[in-house]
């Protein structure tokens, strides 16, 4: 038995009937990331003496009892270095935890790492993180996708069994699917973003990367509710998430939107979705097709609202109550400007710029205010589509995973890569990407990933189709090249 | 009022985000973002003539909560991550002159 491999479900009854323990389940993790993460370069740090501590209190009877959790560097876990991958944040620690976090922790389980990122999450590959790119388990010289990029790489290479990541415009799904694991977005407001370093905040969320349907089912159960830290936070009947697993799907109708299946699309992609939706049809689930006229316009959209933001959002990385701050500043406005020039990245600053550019006086009705109208239309769409079905199929990206430095001084390629995942979020809905095949090249198997996207709120079908599918995947698992 | 086409000064929006450049990121970040601007043209084409604007997607609004006084985060752990401290207080640079 490979216990890297295991799902959090199968630890989970391993720790109940004392074959393992808390303890050793860390050290193993350990061992694993030292041997495994120079190649891959996932986590940013980890402190396992304080996890090691945790663990020998652990608490396996509790839902997620003894269960380590890798997190997403810009979740603050208390104590922990906390900083978006970003040099402006260097050295700062998290003086509180975020309320997924706390949540984690009630639940039993040990926030063990920080994972790496695209500096605040303004990315589609990783490579914008300020310290070390991340690389693909399955194929190297490949991006892992991001801004959760670290979060799925360590679940696909056997170096955590979960983590949290956070998706403001794919940033859980994309990453998933290109290192072939599990990514929930939550509906928005089902979990709090208290203690998540704001980006876009009418976008982003909190959510879980597994290797399996049911754990992420079962972190969501852990992390969602309403959290009086966060106003939109949604205060909603408790659920479990994971009560529809197993259920037959026969008869659910799943939207196929035609806006979704284009030229463009690498044809593996759409060759192993197609598959995925004739597999649905033969559990007896019945694929309509759909249309949602505003499609295309999503990216646009998105590249606005996200970025007017940010830009109001990182106005507090000013280099005075935390964070980095320039040497010898001549007054005020050089101290401002000189900090964030030193501080942040080049993504970050051409967000920033667009975001301010959009916002400011005589450009905010034909930019700002013009993609908050069309985000509506957009919404529309999808309620629309909801009345005649429950849930809907695409890819979750139009290509497997690209070479690091393929795309990355073109920011309108890397922006392209988010086309199917962002019009979740502007509209509020849940998503989940799961593996539904590879395409090959030169040797390596790149994991293709499956969207499946669900009415807000309604993430207990979304899981329990996703399930149905993952129960009888018709395709091959392969292990990642760089697993032991 | 409205652009027809982007008007985008990449000097001036970077003052307005107290954010200094380099002359080798000023020539990119025009470029690059006149591309992203030119892109997000197409809304133009769109008619949003009686659509209301969608500030959040779920629908919640105005959410009160008592105005009671709770605990906040000890003094020393707010300064422990400012830049320069002193006295419990955070030092900054001189704003009069």
């Amino acid at each position: 038995m490979n216990l890297l491999a295991l799902s959090v479900t199968e630890l989970q009854s391993k720790l109940r009937a004392g074959e393992i323990s808390p303890v050793e389940i860390i050290d193993a993790l350990d061992a694993q990331i030292a041997a495994i993460d120079p190649a891959v370069g996932a986590y940013l740090s980890r402190d396992t003496a304080v996890a090691r501590e945790l663990a020998a209190k652990a608490d396996v009877s509790l839902p997620l009892g003894g269960i380590p959790i890798g997190i997403k560097d810009a979740i603050s876990v208390r104590g922990e270095t906390c900083g978006s991958a970003s040099k402006i944040l260097s050295g700062y620690r998290a003086p509180y935890d975020a309320t997924a976090v706390a949540r984690l922790r009630a639940a039993g389980a040990i926030p063990f790492g920080r994972l790496n990122m695209d500096e605040f999450a303004m990315g589609s590959s990783t490579e914008n993180s300020a310290f070390q790119p991340t690389r693909n388990p399955y194929a190297v010289d490949r991006i892992p996708g991001g801004s959760s990029g670290g979060s799925a790489a360590a679940v696909a290479a056997g170096e955590a069994f979960a983590a949290l990541g956070s998706d403001t415009g794919g940033s859980i799904r994309q990453p998933a699917a290109l290192c072939g694991c599990v990514g929930l977005k939550p509906s928005y407001g089902r979990v709090s973003r208290y203690g998540l370093i704001a980006f876009a905040s009418s976008l982003d969320q909190i959510g879980p990367l597994t290797r399996t349907v049911r754990d992420a089912g079962l972190i969501l159960n852990a992390i969602t509710g309403r959290d009086p830290h966060d106003s939109t936070s949604l205060d909603l009947p408790t659920t479990d998430f994971t009560a529809l697993l197993g259920r037959d799907i026969a008869g659910l109708r799943i939207g196929v939107p035609k806006e979704y299946f284009i030229s463009g699309i690498d044809p593996r992609v759409d060759a192993s979705v197609r598959r995925a939706i004739d597999h649905l049809a033969s559990l007896g689930a019945e694929p309509v097709e759909i249309s949602l006229p505003h499609t295309e316009y999503a990216v646009a959209v998105y590249y606005i609202i996200a970025t007017a933001e940010a830009s109001s959002n990182l106005a507090r990385f000013d280099g005075v109550r935390y964070g980095h701050r320039a040497s010898n500043p001549k007054g005020l406005l050089d101290h401002y400007a000189r900090s964030r020039e030193e501080g942040f990245g080049s993504e970050v600053k051409r967000r920033i710029l667009l975001g301010t550019y959009v916002l400011s006086s005589g450009y905010y009705d034909a930019y700002y205010l013009r993609a908050q109208k069309v985000r509506t239309l957009i919404r529309r769409d999808f309620t629309r589509a909801f009345e005649s079905v429950d849930a809907i199929i695409c890819p979750t990206s139009p290509t497997p995973a690209f070479r690091l430095g393929e795309r990355s001084e073109d920011p309108l390629q890397m922006y392209l890569a988010d086309i199917f995942t962002i019009a979740a979020n502007l509209a509020g809905i849940c998503g989940i990407s799961l593996p539904c095949g590879y395409a090959e090249e030169n040797g390596a198997h790149l994991p293709i990933g499956l969207q499946l996207l669900g009415r807000e709120n309604d993430e207990a079908r979304l899981l329990q189709i996703a399930d149905a599918y993952e129960q009888s995947t018709p395709f091959e698992r392969r292990p990642p090249t760089v697993a032991a | 009022m409205k652009p027809d086409s982007p008007t985008f000064d990449v000097r001036q929006v970077a003052q307005l985000a107290r954010l200094a450049l380099t002359d080798d990121e000023a020539v990119r970040f025009q470029q690059q973002l006149g591309q992203v601007l030119a892109h997000v043209e197409q809304l133009k084409s769109v008619d949003v003539s009686d659509v209301e604007p969608t500030a959040y997607a779920q629908p919640v609004f105005n959410v009160f909560r008592e105005d009671a006084i709770r605990e906040s985060l000890p003094r020393e752990d707010v300064t422990a991550n400012a830049p320069k401290s002193a006295n419990g207080l955070i030092v900054v640079t001189k704003v009069v002159e």
